[in-house]
């Protein structure tokens, strides 16, 4: 059966942005309007039953998210929409903010009704702008149209949707980081608990959700819980939007289904491999989990699929990598990222990006000494599990995951002072040039 | 001094943590246009909340200044109603922010690994080449900045460049000298821009 695009239909049509299109096309703010006739204990109890999972890269359940934040309280409560889309090989939610914004506005004022919140921050990265401008006119568009502000659709119930444009920082993508960012600070984490649903934006309970979670929630309210988990496997229910990059021949955004195997997704809807090179490796959910082997293309692109084969899906950006690629380099090049970005706070991911990025570095140059692949491995252990967010995990898994999976390769370049795949392959990526 | 037992601390080339402060600057006060601007987005957060506009008000200052300088960055906190110190702590965190004068069009070169596969870096040296500058620097009449930057997530429309608030996407190394003379005569206008954003406009 052919899967049918749900959150990204139309999106090639002209003016899909618009909101005469959405609700024309799209049946929009009908769940808005449905879901202001319930209770808002209702919609958790949906969203639960759903069994929706964060979008984000954690798949957490949303609806466990919302009930956790706290009810009993004379604060304000806030919805911060995650929209710092910065995890290498992620650029999903960047579609469906210019071609759907309009169901992004109508899933933060559902979710605003459903955990009593007033005001929704989209928290978007600073090099976004782009698609800030897009989100900021149709903001306005439903203001005008009575689906924000007070009252909305005669029902009593306030609710403000603002933008908050990041300054380049990937460090924000991390709930509390992202609401310190958010309050002018530094996108620093904070120590957990308290966590966010108790003590978050302004130390007010507040629920952090991805743009591509809040998304769905308009779907669900509107279609019930048992539409949204009639697609795809048990308990990996909805469309679910997939980023393929790297060596394929059409790299780009694809919907489906999480039954979808890895293997569908990269020689089906990509195209298959670019210049039709053997694949050497695939990276099936950002830069910050394992690699995967070709021998598991065919597990499912769902959470537990993907965990099961021995990775993660993650934000579910797909990297694919063909034979020429150096898993030395590969390394390096991910830990530069890394050590850029660590945010600096805890010492174990500050002082570790950078020495596995030296060591990297001295390896990938020839000069590496054997006894620098133990030091890889040690500096790593010290790094995983003990820093304040999931960053300095994530620094780590690229060193790991391919000295797992590739030792041979650091062994050659340690034994033979240099790269030993073909020079020509080599020229396609270069070392780094401005460090 | 390091306290791994085998690896120095801090090579020069990595990782300096020297303290530099921001040049002063002239005077700097914000035109009555971005005072306007500044007033309408303050009224997003809770009044005792003002900080939260700090990002804002930054990105209000730089466009106005082309960067930043003490002086802005003293005119923002008392817009803010905070310290100086605690401006300039938010200003050295984010990369956006620019505490050096930049070239007209400051191209952010994308290197991470989806970009990297698609020859970002050899792109870079392109660019590098051809203005006779390396990562980092302003040519010398001051059109062009390059930078190197991390994941801009448009990993399908690999290598990425981000001229200023624009994208630029899909530039093979060949194409970079005549980009960059197309830039010099027609300015924005050379930009693909997001290819989303385009064919929404279509």
């Amino acid at each position: 059966m052919a899967y049918e695009p749900i959150l990204t239909s139309h999106i090639d049509e002209p003016g899909s942005s618009t909101l005469e299109f959405y609700l024309q096309r799209r049946r929009g703010y009908e769940g808005l309007r449905k879901a202001l006739t319930l209770k808002p204990n209702d919609i958790i109890e949906q969203v639960k039953a759903s069994g929706l999972r964060g979008r984000g890269g954690a798949g957490f359940p949303t609806g466990l998210k919302w009930q956790f934040v706290l009810k009993d309280t004379p604060k304000p409560k806030y919805i911060c929409c995650n929209a710092d889309e910065s995890e290498p090989g992620t650029f999903k939610d960047h579609v469906l903010m210019e071609r759907n914004p309009h169901l992004l506005i109508e899933g933060c004022a559902i979710s605003s009704y459903a955990i009593g919140a007033k005001v929704a921050y989209i928290y978007i990265r600073g090099e976004f702008y782009h698609v800030q401008e897009i989100l900021e006119a149709e903001i306005e568009k439903a203001y005008k149209a009575g689906y924000l502000g007070k009252n909305i659709l005669g029902s009593g119930f306030d609710c403000d949707v603002f933008m908050h444009r990041g300054a380049g920082a990937y460090e924000a993508g991390e709930e509390t980081a992202l609401i310190e960012s958010l309050e002018g600070k530094r996108a620093q984490p904070r120590i957990k608990p308290p966590f966010p649903a108790v003590a978050g934006l302004y130390q007010c309970p507040t629920a952090v959700n991805n743009v591509e979670t809040l998304c769905n929630v308009p779907l669900i309210v509107l279609n019930g819980p048992e539409w949204f988990t009639a697609i795809g496997p048990e308990k990996n229910g909805g469309p679910k939007l997939f980023c393929v990059s790297g060596h394929v021949k059409r790299p780009g955004v694809y919907e489906a289904s999480m039954d979808t195997t890895l293997r569908e997704l990269i020689y089906d809807h990509a195209g298959g491999m670019l210049d039709d090179r053997p694949l050497k490796a695939i990276i099936p959910g950002g830069s910050s989990v394992p690699l995967l082997l070709p021998d598991q293309l065919d597990a499912p692109a769902s959470f537990d699929g993907v965990q099961k084969a021995g990775s993660l899906l993650g934000s579910a950006g797909l990297i694919v990598l063909d034979d020429t690629v150096c898993m030395v380099w590969l390394a390096m090049n991910l830990l530069h990222f890394y050590r850029h970005e660590s945010c600096g706070k805890c010492t174990p991911c500050r002082e570790g990006t950078n020495w596995l990025f030296q060591l990297l570095g001295r390896i990938e140059s020839g000069e590496g000494q054997s006894k620098d692949l133990d030091l890889l491995f040690g500096v790593s252990n010290n790094i995983v599990g003990k820093t304040l967010c999931a960053f300095g995990d994530a620094a780590a898994t690229p060193v790991i995951s391919t000295m797992n999976l590739f030792r041979a390769e650091y062994e050659a370049h340690v034994r033979e002072g240099r790269c030993t795949l073909p020079a020509e392959w080599r020229a396609k990526h270069p070392v780094l040039v401005g460090h | 001094m390091s306290f791994h037992p085998q690896m120095e601390y801090a090579p020069a080339k990595f990782h300096k943590s020297a303290r530099t402060l921001a040049d002063e600057g002239p005077a700097f006060a914000y035109t009555p246009e971005n005072q306007a601007k500044f007033d309408a987005n303050i009224a997003r957060y809770p009044a005792e909340e003002r900080k939260s506009a700090v990002l804002y008000a930054l990105y209000l200052a730089q466009g106005q200044q082309g960067y930043l300088t003490a002086a802005a960055m003293s005119h923002v906190a008392q817009q803010i109603g905070c310290t100086a110190a605690e401006v300039e702590d938010v200003v050295s965190y984010y990369s956006m922010f620019f505490t050096k004068p930049v070239g007209t069009y400051v191209l952010n070169v994308c290197r991470t690994l989806s970009c990297a596969l698609r020859g970002a870096e050899r792109l870079t040296e392109e660019i590098s080449a051809a203005l006779g500058i390396k990562p980092g620097e302003t040519d010398s009449t001051g059109t062009f900045t390059l930078i190197e930057v991390e994941c801009l997530g448009a990993c399908d429309r690999a290598p990425v460049v981000m001229v200023n608030d624009d994208w630029h996407e899909r530039l093979a190394p060949e194409q970079v000298r005549p980009f960059i003379e197309d830039v010099r005569t027609r300015g924005r206008a050379a930009f693909t821009g997001c290819h989303l954003h385009k064919e929404t406009k279509a």
